[in-house]
C-alpha cells in the first residue's frame, strides 16, 4: 500500500520533471486555488479607499480629484483605464495611469510630483496613489482593452516598450524576456506568462493591479516592474518614467481585445 | 481608524449567501518591529450579523484569524431588499458595523 503511494508520488514527480509543467491534477489544485482567492479580494478595500480619495479634497489646493481628465474627459472613470496608456495634450506625453495620477494630483490638489517619485511604495503619497489606481481600474472591470497604437506617440512608446523587453542587463544578464518570451516557463511554483503572445499579454495586463497573497500586499503595475527589475539584480526604474511607461505601452498594446479584471489576487 | 467593511448579500431559493470582507490588522501579538519591540496584540473577538435586527450569525474570532478577515456565510430566509448588519468588536474595544441590502 505505501509503495504503490510512493510509486505513484515518484510517477508524477517524473512526469513533471519530463514535460517542465506541473502535472495536471496539481495545476488544476492551482486554477482553484486562484478562483477562490477572488471572491475574497482585499483589493476590494483599497478599491473602497481610492473611491473616497478621488472625491475627497486634499493637497495644499484642498481640491478632489474629480476634475482629473484620465482620457475620456474631467471625471469620467468608468472604462478609462482599459484605453491606458493613451497620449494627453495638457502634458505632451503617453502617460500610464500612475504617471496620469500624479500629473493630476500636482495640477488639481498641489500635491509635487517629486514627493512621490522620491518616495516608497506602499507608504505616504504613493501609498495613496495606489488605492487610487486600484479604485481607477476596477472602474474598468469587463471592459475591453484598447489602447490606440495608430497615435504616432503611442506606436513610438510601444516599439519603446518592445526593445526595452528584449534588453540585457545587470550582473545576470537578463531582460524581461528572459522570462516571459516562452510558452510554459514557471519560476518554482509560479506560471510566468509569454508576454509575446496576445494570450499571456491579456492575462497579465488583464489581472494587474493585484493583492498578493504571499505577502499580504497590494501591488500597482510600477510596484511589479520595479520589482521586476529588482529580481533581475538590474537598476531599478524611475517611479513613473518613461521606460515604465513604455513596458506598459508594449504589454497593453499586445493585449488589446482582451478583457481587464482587475483589481485581482494572486498568489 | 479601521476602514468599511465590503458586504455582499443574495438571496436565492429560500437561502440568503452573506459575504463580509473586513479591514483589520488581526495583529497577533507575537511579532516584533523592526527594533525588536513586540507589536501588540489588535484582533477581532467577535462578530454578530443581524437580519432585519434578529441576530443570524454570532462569531468569536482570535488571533489565529489573518488580516482583513473574510468571513462567508448562510441562512434560512431573507429577501431582496431585507437588512443585513455586521458589527465586530476588537481586544481593544474598538468597533465597526455596516449593512447592506440584500440583492
Amino acid at each position: 500500500m505505501k509503495k504503490g503511494i510512493a510509486t505513484a508520488a515518484l510517477t508524477a514527480a517524473i512526469a513533471g520533471g519530463v514535460t517542465g509543467a506541473l502535472a495536471d491534477d496539481t495545476a488544476a489544485a492551482l486554477e482553484q486555488y486562484r478562483q477562490m482567492i477572488q471572491d475574497s479580494n482585499p483589493a476590494e478595500l483599497n478599491e473602497m479607499a481610492g473611491e473616497e480619495l478621488w472625491v475627497t479634497p486634499r493637497g495644499p489646493k484642498n481640491a478632489t480629484l474629480e476634475q482629473c481628465d484620465l482620457g475620456l474627459g474631467p471625471g469620467v472613470v468608468e472604462g478609462a483605464y482599459a484605453q491606458m496608456p493613451r497620449y494627453f495634450e495638457d502634458t505632451g506625453r503617453v502617460q500610464d495611469l500612475e504617471s496620469r495620477l500624479m500629473t493630476c494630483m500636482e495640477t488639481l490638489q498641489g500635491i509635487p510630483s517629486e514627493e512621490i517619485i522620491n518616495g516608497k511604495f506602499r507608504q505616504g503619497e504613493r501609498g495613496k496613489v495606489a488605492d487610487l489606481v486600484a479604485y481607477v481600474v476596477g472602474q474598468s472591470r469587463g471592459a475591453k482593452i484598447q489602447v490606440d497604437l495608430d497615435h504616432p506617440k503611442v506606436k513610438e512608446m510601444f516599439e519603446l516598450g518592445k526593445q526595452a523587453f528584449w534588453y540585457r542587463s545587470g550582473p545576470m544578464d537578463f531582460a524581461c524576456a528572459t522570462c516571459h518570451a516562452t510558452d510554459g516557463e514557471r519560476i518554482r511554483m509560479q506560471d510566468l506568462p509569454n508576454l509575446t503572445k496576445h494570450e499571456g499579454a491579456a492575462a497579465a495586463w488583464g489581472s494587474w493591479p493585484a493583492y498578493r497573497v504571499s505577502n499580504s500586499q497590494f501591488w500597482t503595475m510600477q510596484h511589479r516592474l520595479n520589482d521586476c527589475y529588482r529580481q533581475q539584480r538590474t537598476a531599478e526604474p524611475i517611479y513613473g518614467s518613461d521606460i515604465t511607461i513604455a513596458l506598459s505601452v508594449y504589454m497593453a498594446g499586445m493585449a488589446n481585445g482582451g478583457t481587464m479584471n482587475a483589481p485581482a489576487a494572486k498568489r | 481608524m479601521a476602514g468599511p467593511m465590503r458586504i455582499r448579500a443574495a438571496a436565492a431559493d429560500g437561502i440568503t449567501e452573506v459575504r463580509v470582507l473586513m479591514s483589520h490588522p488581526m495583529e497577533t501579538g507575537q511579532r516584533k518591529d523592526g527594533s525588536g519591540n513586540v507589536i501588540p496584540a489588535h484582533y477581532i473577538t467577535e462578530l454578530v450579523a443581524k437580519h432585519n435586527d434578529k441576530e443570524v450569525l454570532k462569531v468569536e474570532m482570535g488571533p489565529s484569524v489573518s488580516t482583513n478577515p473574510y468571513l462567508s456565510f448562510k441562512f434560512k430566509g431573507g429577501a431582496s431588499g431585507d437588512t443585513i448588519e455586521v458589527s465586530w468588536k476588537d481586544n481593544k474595544g474598538e468597533s465597526r458595523t455596516d449593512s447592506v441590502q440584500i440583492r
